[in-house]
């Protein structure tokens, strides 16, 4: 039993997961327990858990996409104006304004929407693997171009929509559950069979440790970071849509503002390391969790809205030093030296 | 031994890493004005004591005494500032940097902050030029091959006028001539009174140029003696542990045999960015055998035929079919394997381990979607960590754990696993020792003989005249002889290499 348990810790997910749990503790202790309350309503489940995982989705869903990004040693910048153009091509379809004769239809509205991100995806992924742009200057050209684009299809207005169907994206339940929870476990279940059942995972590995070497082993890397990209690009779509769902229409220069910062984030506080190498899908969802936990209790402890950001960074830090091998090392030596004298 | 000369002493060094005690209890001395030879298998702990030596690693138990004085550096440099200047095994200079740059970061001359970079190139060029390298300082360093790479680093360490001068394999990747250069230099620097350390796997070089030899095995001192109380063969005895018999022996199969065979490649007129015109043919179940000196094209047309470099003009015919071969999976499914020389970047994938690194290019070629399961590639690992008797702790040691010569057998075994038709192994020996690396030349025969066709480039002629059963020559990227069978021989090779007459290189006089 501690055999296994000593197994798990020195997996990638152990150090997020625990931060996660203090953080969660934390609130509960300081909300008196109130924290952790759940109630159903009309069959739904509601409190403070479920809005985290559900304003957490939109999040889950870009790491998901953006994590084997930054696996490969790249980044992908772009995935917040991606969402912008996304919410702007769902909503102006459903509004009517762009394809009258598809009159509203949600269901094309969302198949043109992923098919955008699509779009914007493959543009990343030919720019960096085939123009050999750098991906942190190949993804801001549709990190800046991409909200311009988005102005241009809904003709430079907020579009605001009235269709339930379309509201059930981000507002919906299935089995008491809110529905962006299952695109987040059906994208997060695709990916990890294809990383884990295919040589997918290994292949994106070893380009981000060496991809001169990769490339001599016979992996397709371009090939590769093709698919890569043009993923990421697809899981921006999908937030774009449960983002839009949830304001209940497209606001092409506030849409997925900055958060690509903290995809990124969540990432790398997942202990995916930037420079590539080594990741973990389910590390970085419980990144994104993490980061959701904190601007939700930082609210919710009634801290004034100029100090949240200090606050998130200040815990960020501590999340990093944790994280830190060097950090961990200098204190299990501490510790091992302590012990050494008192015995 | 008198007390004064002793410039460096190491005593009862240990050093452990998990799963692992890489050093137990070792010491060492170095005088002033000695060569002094550390010698021992792959993985026997030699790169580890340059290590602790020079405070990349932390050592967990000894003493290190520098002119008496005890001494404890934290980092390189800071063993750099006490007089110790090293070249590591794996040339760890900055490839993006020109040549000039790689010689004097971290020193450069100049003044209030000011770089001179006039005076920079100059210095550069004059430098290497003591090493007979005449080259374009302000390119980039990765613009050349490991050889002048490792050149530079070589001219780098002895221009810092240092106590102490460590070499750990510089002569791995260098053609008999730079090796003579590097031997003048390193004796006019020993009679300035530096004690030099050289590490090395190639026994000549050990007689040639070292006055003492130190032998370690499986991390542990075995024994110290001068270089001329100490015969070949006692030495070999003393690094394995036990008596070697047939180091000399060339393997049997190589030369019978040798009738008309089916031809498996041909290269026509074929030309890359790197080289132009090159027409070969390659037999199945032969070694052939690429000769040449640095930078003679040997290796570039192996690049050609595996398709790194794309072929711009020219045809390839792969078992008489025209083939388009563009990028490296390509010639993989054609049935060729190609193990570059470039360990560092071309070859092993750091961070993965051992298990990962063997099954790569297996998994390349079988598709990405046609995954090994976990069982096959543990079994894979296994038989290959069992066949080349590499050491590690455990197949799941990630491959920069491994030591040098350790790794380039993870790197052949990759290749092996593929099961190619035609192997093409540029400087597979480098850095491995001298038991192991008769069994891959022997390795080598077995495989030609039954049916698979090699081409064998190594900078070291005596291996070549022991594998290869044909042999091409190279000079300033063309073709300008070829040998077969019994003209096979180190003076034949020697003379078309460096054009006949013009082989004695002219010296420059080092002051
Ligand atoms: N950073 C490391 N982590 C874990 N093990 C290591 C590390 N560096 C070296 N080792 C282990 O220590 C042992 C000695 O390695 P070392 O590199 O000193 O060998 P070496 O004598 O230089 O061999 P070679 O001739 O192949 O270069 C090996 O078993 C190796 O696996
Ligand atoms: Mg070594």
């Amino acid at each position: 039993m501690s055999q296994k348990l000593r197994q798990f810790s020195k997996n990638q997910i152990f150090w997020p997961l625990m931060v996660l749990l203090a953080i969660l503790l934390a609130n509960g202790i300081v909300s008196g327990g109130s924290f952790f309350e759940m109630r159903i309503v009309d069959g739904h489940l509601y409190g403070r858990l479920i809005d985290i995982l559900r304003n957490g989705s939109k999040l889950m869903v870009l790491a998901i996409g953006i994590t084997m990004a930054l696996a490969t040693g790249g980044t992908d910048i772009s995935v917040g104006s991606v969402m912008a153009i996304s919410g702007a091509v769902a909503c102006s379809i459903v509004d009517g304004r762009l394809l009258p004769g598809a009159s509203g239809n949600v269901a094309v509205a969302v198949v043109l929407a992923l098919l955008a991100g699509v779009l914007c995806g493959l543009w990343n992924g030919v720019l960096i693997a085939k123009v050999k742009i750098q991906p942190i200057v190949a993804t801001m050209i549709l990190m800046v171009a991409g909200r311009g684009i988005a102005q241009l299809i809904t003709e430079g207005k907020i579009v605001t929509i009235n269709s339930d169907a379309y509201y059930f994206i981000n507002g919906g339940y299935i089995l008491g559950l809110p529905f962006p929870l299952f695109i987040v476990a059906f994208a997060f279940v695709l990916v990890m069979l294809f990383t884990r059942k295919t040589a997918f995972g290994l292949f994106i590995e070893a380009i981000g440790v060496n991809s001169v070497s990769s490339r001599f082993t016979g992996i397709k890397v371009d090939r590769i970071k093709l698919m890569i990209y043009t993923f990421s690009g697809l899981m921006a779509a999908v937030a774009g849509l449960i983002e839009s769902a949830g304001i209940k229409g497209a606001d092409c220069n506030n849409a997925g503002l900055l958060i690509e910062l903290d995809a990124i984030l969540s990432v790398a506080i997942g202990g995916t390391s930037l420079f590539g190498g080594r990741f973990s899908i389910p590390a970085s969802v419980i990144g994104a969790l993490i980061i959701q936990s904190i601007s939700t209790s930082v609210l919710a402890m009634g801290v004034a809205p100029e100090v949240t950001l200090v606050v998130k960074s200040l815990i960020v830090v501590v999340i990093c030093l944790v994280q830190s091998k060097k950090f961990k090392e200098t204190i299990a030596g501490k510790f091992s030296r302590r012990a050494v004298k008192e015995a | 031994m008198d007390t004064q000369e002793k410039l460096l002493e190491m005593e009862h060094i240990t050093k452990k890493f998990p799963g692992v005690v890489a050093l137990r209890d070792v010491q060492f001395a170095l005088r002033r004005g000695e060569i002094h030879a550390l010698l021992g298998e792959n993985g026997a702990g030699k790169s580890t004591l340059i290590k602790v030596l020079t405070g990349v690693f932390e050592r967990d138990g000894g003493d290190i005494f520098l002119e008496g004085r005890a001494v404890s550096p934290q980092s390189p440099q800071a063993a750099q500032n006490m007089g110790i200047s090293t070249v590591y095994q794996e040339v760890n200079l900055c490839p993006n940097l020109s040549v000039a740059e790689n010689v004097y970061i971290g020193r450069e001359p100049g003044s209030a902050g000011r770089i001179d970079w006039k005076t920079i190139n100059r210095k550069a060029a004059e430098l290497l030029s003591r090493f007979d390298l005449h080259i374009d300082v302000t390119q980039n360093l990765d613009r050349y091959s490991v050889a002048v790479q490792q050149m530079v680093a070589i001219a780098r360490a002895v221009d810092i006028s240092a106590k102490v001068l460590i070499l750990d394999e510089p002569t791995s990747s260098l053609t008999a001539v730079e090796v003579r250069k590097l031997f003048e230099i390193m004796r006019m620097l020993k009679a300035r009174g530096m004690g030099i350390i050289f590490v090395t796997h190639f026994l000549d070089q050990v007689y040639e140029v070292s006055d003492t030899i130190t032998v370690l095995r499986g991390g542990e001192y075995v024994c110290s003696s001068p270089t001329a109380e100490l015969p070949k063969m006692q030495l070999v005895a003393r690094m394995i542990g036990k008596e070697y018999e047939d180091l000399e022996s060339r393997p049997s199969s190589s030369l019978a045999d040798r009738g008309k065979r089916d031809l498996f490649l041909r290269l026509q007129g074929a030309a890359s960015a790197q080289i132009s015109h090159v027409d070969i043919d390659i037999q199945k179940g032969e070694v052939l055998g690429f000769s040449g000196l640095l930078g003679s094209g040997r290796s570039e047309i192996a690049r050609l035929i595996f398709g790194v470099d794309p072929i711009v003009t020219g045809g390839l015919e792969i078992g008489g079919r025209k083939t388009a071969v563009k990028e490296p999976i390509t010639a993989m499914r054609a049935g060729i394997g190609f193990c570059p020389e470039n360990r560092k970047s071309e070859g092993i994938v750091g961070e993965l381990s051992v298990r990962e690194n063997i099954m790569l290019a297996l998994q390349a070629k079988q598709g990405m979607l046609r995954a090994m399961s976990r069982r096959q590639s543990e079994k894979l690992a296994d038989e290959y960590i069992e066949a080349l008797s590499i050491k590690t702790p455990s197949r799941e040691q990630s491959i920069h754990n491994l030591s040098g010569g350790n790794q380039q057998k993870v790197i052949l075994a990759r290749w092996l696993a593929t099961a190619p038709d035609l192997l093409m192994l540029d400087e597979p020996t480098r850095g491995i020792d001298i038991g192991t690396k008769a069994e891959i030349q022997k390795l080598v025969t077995k495989l030609a003989g039954e049916g698979m066709s090699l081409v064998f480039i190594s900078s070291e002629v005596d291996e070549m005249v022991r594998c290869c059963g044909r042999m091409v020559i190279l000079r300033d990227k063309k073709l300008v002889g070829e040998l077969t069978g019994e003209e096979i021989s180190e003076d034949m090779i020697v003379k078309y290499m460096a054009g006949g007459e013009q082989f004695e290189p002219k010296t420059e006089t080092i002051q």
